[in-house]
């Protein structure tokens, strides 16, 4: 795979041609100049693919739920309830549909859904990516990340996390890509932003991935690549050399976005178009 | 090779030509299409104004509201201040006291033919002002001709910073030849003058105003029992966008942003301004799309048919002191409805107009005032009060009430003035029906004022709140209220 560099001007993306705009894609690869893009990826063997096709709850055998509210908030001091009813999660016409809405719920003014890989897939380097479109509004946080396997016996941060995409619903343009580890955690992670130009992340769909391997994470956002933290970056232990599971969730308030308003909209989705995992 | 590329076009478009072509099916441009050929420039000011022509401010000058009117010259160009550049537009708001203009407003129109907006999706501009302030009115769209894509940005907030403002265009597809590049219109602060500065005004493509939600009736959901030969005008027109900041901007619009549709024209029907004609028996929905998106609001209209009007009055013009009738000369009224605060909540006023005649209707009634005393009404001569009323529910309930105060405000004139005096009568469920007019001929007498020289008001109370008398009538149209002896 091959991305265009943050400071070339992206003028197409793959996921947006038809099939008879790909026809002319064709043409003009065959012409276009090669040194515009920087050959990045080792990752092309497609190993798991969910591209929701089937309507209904999220295939059991590569996702688990997050019930509740965890600790805290799930560490963070997230305001909803995860549950697993269609009301917060489905697939349907070919999209997983998280929805967040604002309802008295167990105790929570809130609700929506959080999917993992956990004890399911669990993969050590590849290419990790999906199609998403997000939701808007204060209070908003919807993520795509991995965690350590090991995090039962080996306490975050210590496991270690990779964030391919977080974002907050009041900055409809940033999306963020992080890793936290042993001595650069929270607040102390390791993150850098990206904003899109003239466009949104809630009006259309974007492919968030990484290229992880035994010494770099790169981010991409579409065909841009943004990103790229190796050892040297991190001030503390390269925890990124063992398995890691996905995980797609949409928190509504907590420490890192802050808590819906009267001028968020409910209910807010995010719309998972695939997720892919190549080795 | 330049032959070989062109063949490569050549083929290619034939391709893909083929393929729209056995796939198309978009219907076809009419004979009567026309393609707009306006320029599509973006700014407005940068150190200059830009393409506006020689004559392109227009102030509002005085009004039948406002004799004094906004100050002609409140607009400069400042060649010290600037956001960007060498310039920026400088507006002084007059105080409040200054005999050539109470406030400062305008518009800016081309002197000329429009400009095609239709590829950008807002007006941006950078602002601040000398003290923190409020622009009551800000937008575009305003040519003092048809007015047809008016909007506006209520209450823009200026700080003494440089700040950048967006107003989205609510729907730019419709702005194919626009003049009215920018309207503004700002009040004195506490009866000062101020001065704010613009820079860098244009209309730009941002490609972050998003997540449209328009709305009419300012998105509630109405409900109106009415009559044919009734009428509406949709109000409470806006759009709101979320901007690239996260933040939700809403603007007024005009109608023509909208497209209205009636469930069924044959009950009511919507012209394109916002109309609604109620014209046969049955009900209705009234809904507006905003470029393909669904309006919050709505107008749901029962309508029961034909409107029977109250009975003519027979009384002689002389022998008659008239406060609301068709019918009369009507003596000079402060208002229908004095909203008194907190405790009314009465909506409605002298707005139900059937086949030219006047009605005054009142909703969620629980007590409403009449005020006529500018001046007051000199009674003395009078014997009777007339007063037609139609409840507009069909079950009268045992504890239905409606009661009827009068007052007099005294030689002095004023409410509250020590010499006031007042009564009511009170008219029981035994004497109400539902759905038809009742006239009420009152006794003068029965309210046992002190004086009838300054009548000054009018009350009605059904008040459905009051644990002694727990009515439930909160609908009622009232017509011919006259004194007569």
């Amino acid at each position: 795979m091959k991305f265009k560099t943050m400071n070339k001007l992206n003028i197409l993306s793959v996921r947006k041609l038809t099939n008879i705009s790909f026809f002319l894609l064709i043409t003009l690869a065959a012409i276009s100049c090669e040194d515009d893009n920087q050959t990045v990826v080792n990752f092309e063997q497609l190993v798991v693919q969910d591209e929701f096709d089937s309507d209904g709850m999220p295939n059991s055998d590569i996702w688990n739920f997050d019930i509740g509210t965890g600790i805290n908030g799930w560490g963070n001091n997230e305001l909803q309830y995860y549950t697993a009813r269609p009301e917060n999660i489905q697939v349907q016409n070919g999209f997983l549909i998280i929805t967040a809405r604002e309802e008295s719920y167990r105790g929570s003014n809130y609700t929506s859904a959080k999917i993992l890989t956990k004890g399911k897939i669990e993969q050590t380097y590849g290419r990790f990516e999906a199609r998403m479109k997000l939701p808007w509004g204060q209070g908003m946080w919807p993520a795509f990340w991995m965690l350590g396997a090991d995090i039962d016996v080996n306490p975050w941060p210590g496991a270690g996390e990779m964030d391919i995409m977080e974002y907050r619903g009041q900055d409809p343009t940033i999306v963020l890509g992080s890793v936290h580890g042993p001595g650069y955690s929270g607040g102390e992670a390791v993150t850098k932003s990206y904003t899109l130009q003239n466009d949104r992340f809630d009006t259309g769909f974007h492919v968030f991935g990484i290229e992880w391997g035994s010494d770099f994470v790169n981010y991409y956002v579409d065909d841009v690549l943004y990103n790229q933290i190796t050892p040297a970056d991190v001030p503390g232990e390269w925890v990124f050399n063992k398995p890691f599971y996905l995980i797609i969730n949409l928190a509504v308030g907590g420490t890192f976005v802050g808590s819906p308003n009267n001028e968020t909209v409910f209910p807010q989705t995010m719309i998972i178009d695939y997720v892919r995992i190549y080795k | 090779m330049s032959n070989l590329k062109s063949i490569n076009i050549k083929f290619l478009t034939l391709f893909c030509l083929c393929i729209i072509l056995s796939t198309g099916c978009e219907r076809e441009l009419s004979d009567e299409a026309e393609f707009a050929t306006f320029p599509k420039v973006g700014a407005i000011f940068t150190d200059t104004p830009v393409g506006l022509g020689s004559n392109f401010y227009f102030p509002f000058g005085p009004g039948p509201d406002n004799p004094v009117g906004s100050k002609l010259d409140a607009f400069s160009v400042d060649g010290s201040v600037s956001y960007e550049g060498s310039a920026s537009m400088r507006f002084d708001v007059p105080n409040a006291t200054d005999p050539n203009g109470n406030y400062a407003g305008a518009i800016f129109r081309i002197d000329g033919s429009g400009r095609n907006l239709t590829e950008f999706d807002a007006m941006t501009f950078w602002a601040k002002a000398s003290q923190a302030a409020t622009i009551s009115e800000f937008g575009f769209g305003v040519d003092f001709e048809e007015n047809k894509y008016q909007v506006i940005s209520q209450n823009l907030e200026l700080t003494t910073n440089w700040i950048k403002y967006t107003i989205p265009i609510p729907d730019p597809s419709k702005l194919v030849e626009e003049r009215g590049m920018m309207t503004y219109s700002a009040a004195p602060i506490n009866g000062l003058g101020y001065t704010f500065w613009i820079d860098e005004l244009k209309f730009e493509k941002l490609g972050t105003v998003a997540q449209p939600r328009p709305a009419i009736f300012d998105g509630e959901d109405r409900i109106e029992e009415t009559f044919i030969g009734n009428s509406y005008t949709i109000s409470g027109l806006t759009q709101t966008f979320n901007l690239e900041s996260g933040l939700n901007q809403t603007v007024s619009a005009s109608p023509a942003y909208y497209t209205f549709r009636s469930s069924n024209p044959e009950v009511a029907s919507v012209n394109q301004y916002g109309f609604i004609s109620v014209i046969s028996a049955g009900s209705t929905e009234i809904t507006a799309l905003l470029g393909n998106v669904k309006a919050k609001g709505s107008m749901k209209i029962e309508s029961v048919g034909e409107f029977v009007s109250a009975p003519t009055p027979t009384e002689a013009a002389n022998d008659v002191i008239s406060i609301f009738s068709d019918a009369y000369t009507n003596v000079p009224v402060d208002f229908y409805n004095g909203y008194y605060e907190p405790f009314q909540i009465t909506e409605g006023q002298d707005d139900l107009v059937i086949n030219g005649d006047n009605i005054i209707k009142y909703t969620k009634l629980n007590f409403v005032g009449i005020e006529f005393k500018n001046p007051t009404i000199d009674a003395s001569e009078m014997t009777h009060l007339h007063i037609d009323i139609q409840i507009e529910k069909s079950t009268i309930l045992a504890e239905d009430f409606i009661r009827i105060e009068v007052a007099d405000f005294g030689p002095g004139g004023t409410f509250g003035g020590g010499d006031d005096s007042s009564g009511s009568v009170t008219i029981t469920s035994a004497d109400l029906v539902g759905g038809s007019w009742i006239s009420l001929d009152i006794q003068l007498s029965n309210f046992s004022l002190t004086s009838l020289n300054n009548l000054g008001q009018l009350v009605f109370v059904t008040d459905g709140s009051a644990t002694d008398f727990p009515g439930t009538i909160t609908d009622l149209l009232v017509d011919n209220i006259y004194l007569y002896k």
